[in-house]
């Protein structure tokens, strides 16, 4: 059976190195599979997150030979494995041990966006009637697992530390979902714009590179919430429309 | 079991673990880029040879004011100023570099590859400081749908210069006569192009149906909307051949008028 070598990262948030360890692989085998064996075999203290092996629970998130990617999706047969496989943690994230991270700061930033604020029901019986084609546009934002890969690889966030300042792809998806919703009444553009910093994003469409489910994130999510902040604060002309209409 | 000590963090220009060539694709783009200025601002420099028989490059199009019988409102004004070095594609080019230089696609890809910021991603940049888009001078990068809106008044322009380049003048006999010549379908395959670049901007996507939650009830602007996203899918393929067959438009013109090429009449 043929073996490759993974370069490991181990450490802690105090420090920590690449180690190497050599292990068998086999036709269909993932990442993930090889971390996993390396554990049961050679590292039984090697921390690594991971839980539905489907790309669908968004735990096993890490670098691959230095691209953010989910450990389950990434074929054995996709990497050049003449060479070693090195595997960092997301580097964006505060480390806790070896290749898991510490993503809670995406939950806080979740809780400061205003949620979804559907108008009145449309029925007596408390629901509400939506065409197909209005509901389609937000369907590819729901995909999003929440990996954060996308946030792992935002330059603003990753090398410039902005948490402060920038909401990351994610949760820009996030808000797209919510304000391009054909039920959504909430206006949040202006706190796009201020505190959650679009105008951070220089459209380089690393989040979208990076995104296991496919989404769209810049031209479908990013682009048009821009597009919208420039109709609020931006477009002068746009402006005076719509003060001489009332519309929004 | 070997060791090797590594920092975790990126904190260089250029520190990756990446192994594959991140650096192609910025490079790619900053020769690709740097090579169209190079040749346009030159071409926009000359003043001369940018017309032959029925053709006009596009970048002297429209040639509001010039020598050439193209030319809208006659010869170069008197208030220009003489210190000022004069060509007729000063008075339009900054339209579409304006709008090439506010487009989406670009903006992503110069912010890599003459900015490094970043380099490519999950590369490590040479600046520790970033304020991105929100503050200025890039905050200006919003006057987009703007230069969008002149972008489009072009598109009917160039598309008449398609149709002027139908009609041939013989020499002779001062008869203008419906023809078609190499030149013809050089300018038709710049507008076809462009069209397909300027119709797939993002702002126009926005506008035409983007910015409205329930498109269902207003089938115009959701077949518009469609319409545009479908073009907007290539977006980058179409920035870059409408910007190198923008630049070989103006080549051939100007090898036609040069005399070195020959237009070859189809019919």
């Amino acid at each position: 059976m043929a073996k490759a070598t993974f370069r490991i990262w181990r450490g802690d948030a105090d420090g920590g190195e690449l180690r190497d360890y050599t292990t068998e692989v086999s036709e269909g085998m993932v990442v993930l599979d090889a971390v996993l064996q390396i554990q049961a075999d050679e590292a039984n203290d090697l921390a690594v997150r991971w839980n539905c092996k489907a790309g669908k629970c968004g735990s096993c998130s890490a670098e691959v030979n230095g691209v953010p990617k989910l450990m389950c999706m990434t074929r054995l047969n996709e990497l050049p494995l003449e060479k070693p496989v090195t595997l960092h943690p997301m580097k964006a994230f505060p480390l806790v041990k070896d290749l898991v991270t510490d993503v809670s700061w995406n939950f806080e930033i979740k809780k400061r966006i205003k949620p979804f604020k559907p108008r009145p029901p449309d029925a007596e019986d408390g629901t509400w009637r939506m065409a197909q084609s209005d509901v389609d546009r937000v369907m590819e934002f729901r995909k999003c697992v929440e990996c954060f890969l996308c946030q792992d690889v935002c330059h603003v966030l990753r090398e410039h530390q902005l948490f402060d300042g920038f909401i990351g792809p994610r949760f820009l998806v996030h808000v797209a979902a919510l304000e391009m919703h054909p039920l959504d009444t909430e206006n949040r553009l202006e706190a796009l714009r201020t505190d959650q910093g679009i105008g951070y994003c220089n459209i380089t469409k690393c989040c979208t590179n990076v995104c296991p489910e496919n989404i769209t994130i810049t031209d479908n999510a990013i682009i048009p919430l821009k597009e919208r902040v420039v109709d609020e604060a931006y477009d002068p002309l746009r402006r005076f429309f719509r003060k001489m209409t009332g519309g929004r | 079991m070997t060791h090797a000590t590594i920092s975790l963090k990126t904190d260089g220009f250029g520190q990756t673990a990446r192994s594959d060539a991140w650096w192609l694709q910025p490079t790619t783009v900053f020769f690709g880029l740097s090579a169209f200025i190079l040749y346009s601002t030159w071409a926009a420099f000359q003043g001369e040879h940018y017309h032959f028989g029925p053709y006009l490059s596009p970048f002297y199009s429209p040639e509001l004011f010039g020598d050439s019988p193209h030319s809208l409102f006659g010869p170069k004004p008197a208030w220009w100023f003489s210190w000022l070095p004069w060509s007729p594609a000063f008075l339009i080019l900054w339209v579409p570099v304006g709008f090439r230089l506010t487009c989406y696609y670009y903006r992503g890809a110069y912010y890599k590859a003459f900015w490094a910021d970043p380099p490519n991603c999950a590369v490590g940049e040479p600046r520790k400081r970033f304020r991105g888009e929100n503050s200025f001078p890039l905050i200006l990068q919003n006057i987009h749908r703007y230069f969008m809106y002149l972008a489009l008044g072009f598109l009917v322009i160039l598309s008449t210069d398609v149709w002027n380049a139908l009609w041939f003048e013989n020499a002779v006999t001062g008869e203008t006569t419906f023809g078609m010549g190499i030149g013809t379908l050089v300018l038709a395959t710049n507008v076809v192009l462009l069209s397909g670049y300027t119709l797939g901007c993002h702002s126009l996507r926005h506008l035409v149906g983007g910015r409205f939650d329930h498109l269902s009830k207003r089938p115009m602007r959701r077949t518009a909307y469609s319409c545009v996203g479908c073009l907007n899918q290539r977006h980058m393929l179409f920035a870059w051949m409408s910007l190198v067959w923008v630049g070989f438009s103006d080549v051939y013109v100007r090898m036609c008028s040069m005399g070195i090429w020959t237009d070859w009449r189809i019919f």
